[in-house]
C-alpha cells in the first residue's frame, strides 16, 4: 500500500489526492486518536512519556484533537493532571515550550482516579473515552500504554476486556503498548503472551524496549547494507570475534524491589543485547519492513549455541563498595531493601556462538553491568590479524587489531581502529582511529526513542520491537544459564566503578583475548 | 574570527584549517558547503540563520558579498570556525572586477564531495540556474517574500524560470499547512469540489498553496485577500460541507470538517533559520514543487488572457 492509498470506514480503498509518494516534506500525521496512561504518576510518564507527547505536538505529527488521558491512584482533577504535564513538559521537553502548541493539547486531557482492580473507574474510563469520541473527534482511536509494574499487567488487560475497552469496530482501532520485561523466563513469558493476545490481536501489541530505538535499529540496518564496504568482510574469514557491552556507571538506586531477584542477565540480555547481536549477526533481509526483518532475527537467535562449559565460559557478579568517579557507594548488598545474602548479579557476561557459515567459530561475548567504569553500549567487531606483516615485530609492537565500533550510546556513532605510521624517521606502527559521530554529521538532536514509538503505535506501522515469537527463543537462550548459576555458588564481586570482575577477564584470557576498554 | 585583507581562496582554506587546529582539531563532519549570496545590509541577519541551520546541518557556511564593482579588485574575507557545533563560516566581501568572477572565489573553497547550495535571503538572480554562483550548486535557493522590488511579480519570475534544484522558502512555508490538509483527506470526507485561499494581498505562499490545491485536487481554486498574517484561511468543499483550516493570528489554527468537532492545533509562522534547515534537508530536486510551479505559470497565463480579453470586450 502506497502512503497515498487509504482505507476508509467502509473498507474501500480510495486515494488521498493531497499525497504523493513523491512529496516527502509532507510527514504522517496520525488520523484522529488518544492516548491512555495507565502509572501516569510514574518517572517514566514524567520523564518520558509526556514529554514525548509534547515534542511529537510540538514537530506538527499530532492529529488535532489528540487526547491524553492519565489513570492512576492519585486524586486528581483534569486540571492538576495537566498542571503535571506541563511541569514534566517544561522540565523534559526536547524541544522549545510553545504556548499555541500547549493550547492544542492541554485541552484534550483527562484524568481517571482508580485502581487497576477498581471496575467503577473503568467504567469512568470508558465513559471518559467516548467522551473524547464526541467532544475532540477521536473517533473511537485509543492506545492503551501500561507503564506499570509486570504483576498488574494481566488485571489491567483482563479490566479492559472487561469493560469493552479492547473492542475494536471495522472504523476504529485499539493498541496496547507494553514495556520490557517480557516475563522472566520461558514460562512467564508464555504466560504473558496468553494474557495479552487473549484481548489484543498481535499486530495491535506493541512492545518497546526503550534502549534499543527504532532510530538505533534502522542506523544500524542502513549502515551494514547500503555501505558497500563493510559487507565483505562482515564474515568469519575476517572477522576475530564480537564485543557487545552494555555498561552503566549507576547502581540499582530505587529499583531494588523490581531488580533483585531479576539480575543484570535478565534486565538486559535477554531482551536488548540478544536484538542488538540478533542486528549485528543477520542476513540481509529480502525488505525492511517490519515481518522480513523479525524473520532474519529469528533465525540468528536459532542458531545460537551455548557454551559447552558454562563455568568456563558465563560469569557473573555483584558490585562491592568502591569509589565509583570520584563518589564512594555502597556494594550492592549494601544497599537499601536488598537482602545482605542477596545472589542476584548486577553484571553478566556470557559467550555465544551462532551456528552459520558466515560466522562458524566467532564468539560473541557479551556483558553488561551496573556501576562500571561508564555509561556505554557499544558492539565492538574485532578483525583478525593482517596474515603478513611485513614490518618487524617492533615496528608493529603497538599495534592491535582492526576493529568497527559501532556505538549506541552515549554520542551515537561509529569509529573505525586501524593502524597508522608514527611520524619520524623510524618505522613504528601504531593504533589510530575515525571517528564519525551523528550528532556532527546530523541534526543535534534526533528524537527519542518514545517519540518514534508513539508515534509508530498511533500511525499502527508495525513496529521493529520483537513479537513474541523472538522473546521467547531469547528466554531459551538465557534460561539454561540462569538456572545454571542458580545451582552453582554465588557471584563473584567487583568494586563499584571498575570495569568488571577478574572472573570475566580470565574468561577471554581463555580465548587468548582481552575486553576492550569502551 | 580573523580578518583577512587583500586575501584570495587558498588562503582562506589555509585559515579554515589553522583554525581547526587552533581548536584541536575536532572531526570534520561537515556535511554541505552553503553558500548565502547576500547584500551588505542583509548579511548579518542571513549569515545568524544560516549558522543556526547549519545546527542540524553542519557546514561551511561562504558569506558572499557583491560590492562596488569598480576599481582594483579585492577580497576581504572573516574567517571562524564554529564554537560548540562543527561548522566553519568565511564572510567573503568583494570589491572591483572580481565581483563578476565570484564563482572563481567560492569554486576552490567548496567541501570535497559533498553537495553545495546557494542561498540568496533577499535579491535573487531572475534565473539562479543560469547564475555564476547557482550553477556551483544542486540546490538553488530563493525567497520571494524577502525580493526587495516588484514583490507582486517575484515568485511568478522564479516559477517562470524554474529548473531543476530551484526551491523557494514561501514553498517551504506551506508545509505545515500543507501537512494538515493532508492528514484531513486521509479520513476521507468525500470528494472535494471546490477550494479557496485566502491571504495577505500579497503572498507568494498563498499562489503556491493554491496552485497545489488545483493540480492535486483538479478543481478551481478561488484566491482571496483578507488581514493577514501570511494565509489565513483555506477551505476544501466536499459535498458533506467543508474542510477548514483557518488561522488569524499567525500561530494556533482551527481545523473544521464535516460531522467533527472544531479542534486547535499549533500552526507557527516559522523563522527563517528553521525555513533553512527544512530546505537543506533534502538535495534532490523537488518534483511536487516543479509541478506547482508550472500549475502556478499556466493559471497565470490564463489569468491574463482572461483579463485582457475583459479589457478587449
Amino acid at each position: 500500500m502506497s502512503p497515498s492509498h487509504y482505507t476508509d470506514a467502509t473498507g474501500t480503498e480510495f486515494v488521498n489526492p493531497l499525497r504523493d509518494p513523491q512529496d516527502r516534506r509532507l510527514p504522517q500525521i496520525a488520523g484522529p486518536c488518544g492516548l491512555v496512561i495507565f502509572g501516569v504518576t510514574g518517572d517514566l510518564s514524567r520523564k518520558k512519556l509526556m514529554p514525548a507527547v509534547y515534542d511529537l505536538a510540538n514537530r506538527g505529527l499530532l492529529p488535532p484533537g489528540f487526547s491524553l488521558v492519565g489513570f492512576a491512584r492519585r486524586d486528581w482533577a483534569d486540571q492538576d493532571f495537566a498542571q503535571i504535564v506541563h511541569d514534566a513538559v517544561k522540565a523534559h521537553a526536547r524541544t522549545e515550550f510553545r504556548e499555541e502548541v500547549w493550547q492544542q493539547l492541554s485541552e484534550g486531557f483527562r484524568f481517571v482516579q482508580g485502581d487497576f482492580s477498581d471496575d467503577v473507574a473503568f467504567e469512568t474510563l470508558r465513559q471518559t473515552l467516548a467522551d473524547l469520541d464526541r467532544v475532540r473527534g477521536t473517533g473511537g482511536n485509543h492506545a492503551f500504554y501500561l507503564s506499570i509494574p509486570p504483576r498488574f499487567f494481566s488485571e489491567t488487560i483482563g479490566q479492559l476486556k472487561k469493560h469493552g475497552l479492547a473492542a475494536q469496530t471495522m472504523d476504529s482501532w485499539r493498541r496496547v503498548v507494553v514495556e520490557k520485561p517480557f516475563g522472566s523466563n520461558l514460562e512467564t513469558a508464555r504466560e504473558l503472551n496468553a494474557t495479552i493476545s487473549e484481548v489484543f490481536p498481535p499486530e495491535s501489541v506493541f512492545r518497546i524496549d526503550h534502549y534499543l530505538g527504532k532510530e538505533t535499529v534502522q542506523n544500524i540496518l542502513a549502515m551494514r547494507f547500503v555501505n558497500a564496504m563493510f559487507e565483505p568482510i562482515w564474515n568469519s574469514n575476517y572477522v576475530d570475534h564480537v564485543q557487545i557491552t552494555m555498561a552503566e556507571d549507576i547502581g540499582i538506586g530505587g529499583r531494588a524491589g523490581y531488580y533483585d531477584g531479576i539480575g543484570a542477565a535478565r534486565d538486559v540480555i535477554q531482551n536488548h543485547l540478544l536484538q542488538l547481536m540478533a542486528l549485528i549477526a543477520m542476513e540481509e533481509p529480502p525488505s525492511f519492513d517490519a515481518q522480513s526483518l523479525r524473520i532474519e532475527k529469528q533465525k540468528v537467535l536459532q542458531s545460537v549455541v551455548l557454551p559447552r562449559r558454562l563455568d568456563l565460559y558465563t560469569t557473573r557478579a555483584q558490585y562491592a563498595e568502591g569509589w565509583a568517579g570520584g563518589v564512594k557507594v555502597p556494594g550492592y548488598t549494601d544497599e537499601q531493601d536488598i537482602p545482605r545474602d542477596s545472589r542476584t548479579e548486577t553484571y553478566a557476561a556470557i559467550k555465544l556462538n551462532i551456528e552459520s557459515r558466515r560466522w562458524a567459530n566467532v564468539p560473541f561475548y557479551i556483558r553488561t553491568g551496573k556501576r562500571l567504569g561508564r555509561r556505554v553500549t557499544e558492539v565492538a567487531v574485532v578483525f583478525k590479524r593482517a596474515p603478513h606483516l611485513p614490518f618487524s615485530d617492533t615496528a608493529t609492537e603497538e599495534l592491535s587489531e582492526n576493529a568497527l565500533v559501532i556505538r549506541i550510546q552515549p554520542d551515537e556513532g561509529t569509529t573505525i581502529r586501524f593502524g597508522a605510521k608514527v611520524p619520524g624517521t623510524a618505522m613504528e606502527i601504531r593504533d589510530v582511529s575515525m571517528d564519525f559521530a551523528y550528532g556532527g554529521s546530523f541534526t543535534e538532536s534526533s528524537p527519542e526513542a518514545y517519540e518514534r514509538l508513539i508515534l509508530d503505535v498511533l500511525l499502527g506501522e508495525p513496529p521493529l520491537f520483537p513479537r513474541h515469537e523472538e522473546v521467547e527463543l531469547s528466554w531459551k537462550i538465557l534460561d539454561p544459564i540462569v538456572e545454571y548459576w542458580a545451582k552453582h555458588g554465588r557471584p563473584d564481586t567487583y568494586p563499584a566503578g571498575t570495569w568488571g570482575p577478574e572472573s570475566a577477564v580470565k574468561m577471554l584470557a581463555r580465548d587468548g583475548r582481552t575486553w576492550r576498554r569502551p | 574570527m580573523i580578518e583577512l585583507t587583500d586575501t584570495s581562496s587558498s588562503e582562506i582554506a589555509a585559515e579554515f584549517v589553522r583554525a581547526r587546529r587552533r581548536a584541536g582539531s575536532p572531526a570534520m563532519g561537515m556535511v554541505m558547503t552553503l553558500i548565502v549570496a547576500v547584500a551588505e545590509e542583509d548579511a548579518e541577519a542571513a549569515m545568524d540563520a544560516a549558522r543556526l541551520a547549519s545546527r542540524e546541518h553542519p557546514a561551511r557556511v561562504l558569506g558572499v558579498i557583491l560590492g562596488n564593482g569598480r576599481g582594483k579588485a579585492q577580497v576581504d574575507a572573516q574567517v571562524g570556525i564554529g564554537s560548540g557545533w562543527t561548522g566553519e563560516t568565511a564572510l567573503i566581501r568583494l570589491s572591483g572586477e572580481v565581483t563578476r568572477h565570484a564563482e572563481s572565489v567560492v569554486l576552490p573553497l567548496l567541501l570535497p564531495d559533498s553537495p553545495a547550495v546557494v542561498w540568496w535571503p533577499t535579491n535573487a538572480p531572475d534565473d539562479p540556474a543560469a547564475d555564476r554562483l547557482g550553477a556551483l550548486a544542486k540546490r538553488r535557493i530563493t525567497d520571494a517574500a524577502a525580493a526587495p522590488h516588484n514583490k507582486a511579480r517575484a515568485m511568478l519570475t522564479q516559477c517562470e524560470a524554474y529548473s531543476p534544484g530551484n526551491t523557494d522558502l514561501s514553498w517551504t512555508r506551506i508545509t505545515g499547512w500543507r501537512a494538515l490538509l493532508a492528514a484531513a483527506l486521509d479520513q476521507n470526507p468525500g470528494k472535494v469540489i471546490a477550494a479557496s485561499v485566502a491571504a495577505e494581498r500579497i503572498s507568494p505562499s498563498a499562489e503556491l498553496l493554491a496552485a497545489w490545491l488545483a493540480d492535486r485536487l483538479k478543481v478551481p481554486v478561488t484566491r482571496s485577500s483578507s488581514g493577514g498574517p501570511g494565509i489565513t484561511d483555506v477551505v476544501l468543499e466536499t459535498r458533506q460541507g467543508d474542510v477548514s483550516l483557518v488561522r488569524y493570528d499567525g500561530k494556533l489554527a482551527t481545523l473544521a470538517a464535516p460531522m467533527q468537532p472544531d479542534r486547535p492545533v499549533a500552526l507557527k509562522r516559522r523563522g527563517v533559520a528553521e525555513l533553512l534547515a527544512e530546505e537543506l534537508r533534502r538535495l534532490d530536486p523537488d518534483e511536487i514543487y516543479e509541478r506547482t510551479v508550472k500549475r502556478l505559470v499556466k493559471m497565470h497565463t490564463a489569468k491574463t488572457r482572461e483579463d485582457s480579453t475583459k479589457k478587449g470586450a
